[in-house]
């Protein structure tokens, strides 16, 4: 009975299906984006490996220090970083004393003791650093309603993140397929997804920023740069997760060994045993 | 149950070992085992240390604090690490008034000199947590009870501090404690 | 426990005699885990993973209650307070990481664990009710991992609970009530995000109840074996402890390497980029996806696009997702061959293996975006996930003529070490070998 009822389910289910299979598809409309997106470009770090297991890499300090450089000077101006706070940046390589003037030189919104009026104090290692507009419809209304997106987790955020951030950053002044529309106000860009993004060229030029370490300042350089430091605002405990890593999985491995080991012992009398407890044939 | 489990009965293994199987099959026994309970003490301690503040909650740990505002004779209260904290402007009454009890008499000898900084002596800075089981004390507030002594007054259960913030009566062990904290300036002080 | 040649717990310790008698918790482990729990000795490593599946439930409880110390429930901060644990709790990256990577592991070891079940026929009498609990752990289990992605508040976890919520609108009639009901709104919020919390808490301690039933279930009857054949005599056992102790910690070892590999070198590689963008109800992501171990079950929901017989094709596809795990329930009575291992069911095993690769067919299907070839494959797929268990399980049962099955556990072993090394099922006839079939109930 059992059997019946599930036979006769069974061919219901296969026949609504069939139903579904031999149905007529209507022509899928081809997606013009999908003919010109183009995948990240092939960039690498000193802190990942492509290709393969990044089990070792560390960031580049001087790097992470130039990107949040770029930053600072480029990028701040419309995007937030509002998870990293004044104090994260000691992982860059700053003194706590290059934390706290670097802190200082931002203003951090507050509440006057006296008068409860919104104002405005010096930064302090402690807090996250401020964002260029109040909110988000600030954000909008000083952007041609685009929103900037926060940075923060943005290599993460993005399939491929930190060569996307790369590819993007280096990736405007391509020429515009003939078929191709871009409205007003918006830039192609190839790596982008909708391939039109309202951010205009950051880095447009060499040179943009004047590096203290004196390495040369060109666009590839400063997105590379940018990039490597949003992969470490994206995921700050990065060495410390490789370096907890390597010491778990080479301690697992001797104990993987030793638990083999110990296994066959447990076994091997039973093995050795084996034509005695036998029913001779 | 490991000396149990070499007589299996009909498929005991026990009587196979020689001596010297049984001395390497021990080996690799004791030190699997002493390497797992190794890992499994080793895992123990993030599941523990989580619960250890976290790095903004240290981040916090200091805060500065402006005394401009406060007239002798009043008090503010702040909250630092989640704590109040006391900040007083004794007058010259209540200075002389600690100065005169004889520090031997107390149940936690100090000085008033010892519980303020050099040259702002007037300045009295002191969590505002009894340190019986971790109240507020009432006296900071304009108009609160400040007790006996005219320093502060435990409502919980009656603790009574001087104006030196000193133990005098009741169930509390110890003075209010005093933070750790330095002048900037002689109005901006940095707590922590 | 089950058979009468088990031994029996005899503290020797003065201590352990006393705590014996009054309370005889000594004993339980004793006779669950240890000496007094015989098992089939020719167990395979597929045979390690009820044990490795406990553990990944352990190790979700654990960093689970641990993450709930520092996670906040409440739509404004929930996606904040994750990026805190992420960021500043000590160590708070690490119990995260397990968390999300410990999901996908403890799903990987309970389809293997239940595909070992389905190939030597582990649901099959005396072990029907051992079946049936196991899967009431696997639903409790895509429920809890489902209202657990809910709890990031990402772009994902607010689409993923906004499309399959929306699965039981699908209902007719009372569906848009029950929909709201669930939502407790008319779209996830801050409502829904707390219920979840709450119930991704508690599930797993249902989870848990329900384990210790499937451990007590599977220790009546004991232990099934890769040949499927009842254990006969003492030869065939050994004990738990130290045999399987030692075996499971083995492979507990290279299961722990393989997490860690992931947690600390690969933590993003099971998880969707969208999912680190704050939920957004009015922005969806371009491509949908559910986490990786519901493709499947989402490949078929997407297969129907056609009203069929007056249903329209959302309930359809609804209908036939819920089918396709509830139709397990009835297995034990839809295969009713009394042979249980597959080792030797020579026709059975054919199709139990074009159902595998069925499965792994629909799982890529369900992880792409929905349109072809994708939807044509998931459709074809879906056929034969239906036909396999409603119509091909029942027929083959009946008309399949199974290979001689050895007499004992112990001959099978011998056999297999003797001969020269070929799988048990490809051997030759033998002399010795009954031709009945060895174990487990006729047919109905």
């Amino acid at each position: 009975m059992v059997k019946l009822i599930a036979g006769v389910v069974g061919i219901v289910f296969c026949l609504a299906l069939l139903w579904g299979a031999v149905a007529p598809r209507t022509a899928e409309t081809p997606d013009p984006v999908a003919k010109y997106h183009l995948a990240p470009r092939d960039v690498s770090w000193q802190n990942d490996n492509p290709g393969g297991l990044a089990v070792f890499g560390t960031f580049d300090r001087a790097q992470l220090q130039r990107g949040y450089q770029v930053y600072k000077e480029i990028c701040s101006g419309c995007h937030s970083l509002k998870r990293v706070a004044f104090r994260n940046l000691t992982d860059l390589g700053f003194s706590a004393a290059q934390v706290k003037a670097l802190a200082k030189q931002s203003d951090v919104a507050s509440i006057d003791d006296k008068t409860g009026e919104p104002n405005t104090r010096k930064g302090i290692p402690a807090d996250k650093i401020p964002g260029p507009y109040a909110n988000e419809a600030a954000a909008r209304a000083a952007n041609n309603n685009a929103l900037p997106p926060d940075l923060s987790l943005i290599t993460k955020a993005r399939e491929d993140g930190p060569r996307y951030v790369f590819s993007l950053l280096t990736g405007f002044g391509k020429p515009v397929p003939a078929d191709w529309k871009v409205p007003d106000g918006l830039y192609y860009n190839p790596y982008f997804r909708s391939l039109n993004i309202a951010m205009p060229p950051p880095l447009s030029a060499d040179g943009q920023v004047t590096y203290a370490d004196g390495t040369k300042s060109t666009v590839q350089q400063n997105a590379k740069d940018v990039a490597a430091f949003l992969t470490w605002t994206a995921e700050p405990t990065l060495e410390a997760r490789r370096r907890t890593g390597i010491g778990v999985v080479a301690f697992l491995v001797i104990l993987t060994i030793l638990g083999y080991l110990s296994y066959q012992r447990v076994w091997a009398d039973l093995k050795r045993r084996k034509p005695e407890m036998l029913p001779a044939e | 149950m490991a000396t149990q489990s070499h007589d299996l009965g009909p498929h005991g293994p026990a009587d196979d070992l020689t001596p010297t199987g049984e001395r390497r099959r021990d080996f690799i026994f004791v030190a699997t085992g002493a390497f797992a309970a190794a890992g499994a003490a080793t895992v123990l301690w993030p599941l523990i240390n989580q619960m250890n503040p976290s790095a903004d909650v240290l981040a916090l740990a200091q805060i500065d604090l402006d005394l401009s505002a406060i007239q002798p004779g009043q008090a503010i209260k702040v909250s630092w690490r989640g704590k109040p904290v006391f900040a007083r402007n004794l007058t010259p009454a209540e200075q002389a008034a600690a100065n005169a009890v004889p520090v031997a008499s107390l149940r936690d000898p100090q000085t008033l000199a010892q519980r303020t900084k050099a040259g702002h002596s007037n300045w009295l800075i002191t969590l505002g947590v009894c340190t019986h089981l971790g109240c507020v004390p009432l006296g900071a507030g304009e108009g609160e009870n400040k007790g006996a002594y005219g320093g502060y007054f435990c409502p919980c259960h009656g603790s009574q501090y001087d104006t030196a913030a000193r133990i005098r009566s009741g169930p509390a062990p110890k003075n209010l404690e005093v933070p750790e904290y330095a002048f900037k300036t002689p109005t901006q002080v940095t707590i922590g | 426990m089950s058979f009468p040649w088990a031994r029996h717990y005899e503290p020797t310790h003065p201590f352990m005699k006393y705590v014996d008698s009054r309370l005889p918790i000594p004993r339980l482990v004793y006779d669950s885990l240890g000496g007094g729990y015989p098992v089939p000795k020719n167990l395979n490593y597929f045979y390690n993973f009820g044990v490795l599946a406990g553990v990944a439930l352990v190790v979700q409880i654990l960093t689970g209650v641990i993450l709930g110390m520092h996670y906040a429930a409440n739509t404004t901060i929930a996606f904040d307070s994750v990026e805190h644990i992420m960021r500043d709790v000590n160590g708070g990256w690490m119990l995260r990481y397990m968390h999300a990577t410990g999901a996908s592991f403890f799903f990987v070891v309970v389809y293997i664990h239940i595909f070992r079940g389905l190939f030597y026929g582990s649901f099959k009498p005396p072990r029907e009710v051992l079946w049936l609990l196991g899967l009431v752990i696997f639903l409790l289990m895509m429920a809890t991992a489902f209202m657990g992605y809910v709890l990031v508040w990402g772009q994902m976890s607010f689409w993923g609970a906004t499309v399959i919520t929306n699965l039981f609108s699908a209902i007719p009639l009372v569906g848009e009530t029950i929909h709201t009901w669930l939502l407790g709104g008319f779209a996830p919020d801050n409502a829904t995000l707390n219920r979840f919390f709450s119930l991704h808490y508690l599930l797993p301690f249902i989870i848990l109840g329900v384990v210790i039933l499937h451990v007590w279930a599977l220790h009546i009857p004991g232990s099934n074996n890769p040949t499927g054949i009842d254990v006969k005599s003492p030869a065939d056992t050994v004990p738990f402890h130290p045999y399987y102790t030692a075996k499971d910690f083995f492979g507990l070892c290279v299961y722990l390497t393989l997490f860690s590999i992931v947690v600390f070198f690969l933590p993003n590689m099971l998880g969707e980029p969208d999912n680190y963008i704050p939920a957004n109800p009015l922005s969806t992501p371009a491509l949908i996806v559910p986490e990786w171990y519901f493709w499947p079950f989402y490949a078929i929901l997407r297969a129907f696009t056609q009203d069929f017989l007056f249903i329209p094709a959302k309930l359809w596809g609804v209908l036939a997702m819920f089918s396709a795990i509830l139709l397990l329930f009835f297995l034990p009575w839809l295969d009713t061959s009394p042979v249980r291992s597959n080792s030797y069911r020579p026709l059975n095993r054919q199709f139990f293996w074009i159902f595998v690769v069925d499965v792994l067919v629909l799982a890529y299907c369900g992880g792409q975006h929905a349109g072809e070839p994708w939807l044509r494959l998931s459709q074809i797929c879906s056929i034969y996930y239906f036909a396999h268990f409603l119509i091909i399980t029942p027929l083959v049962s009946r008309i399949e003529k199974p290979l001689p099955l050895p007499n004992s556990i112990s001959e099978a072993v011998l056999k297999k070490h003797t001969n020269t090394g070929a799988p048990i099922a490809l051997q030759p006839k033998g002399a010795g070998i009954a031709e009945l079939p060895a174990s487990g109930q006729p047919a109905e």
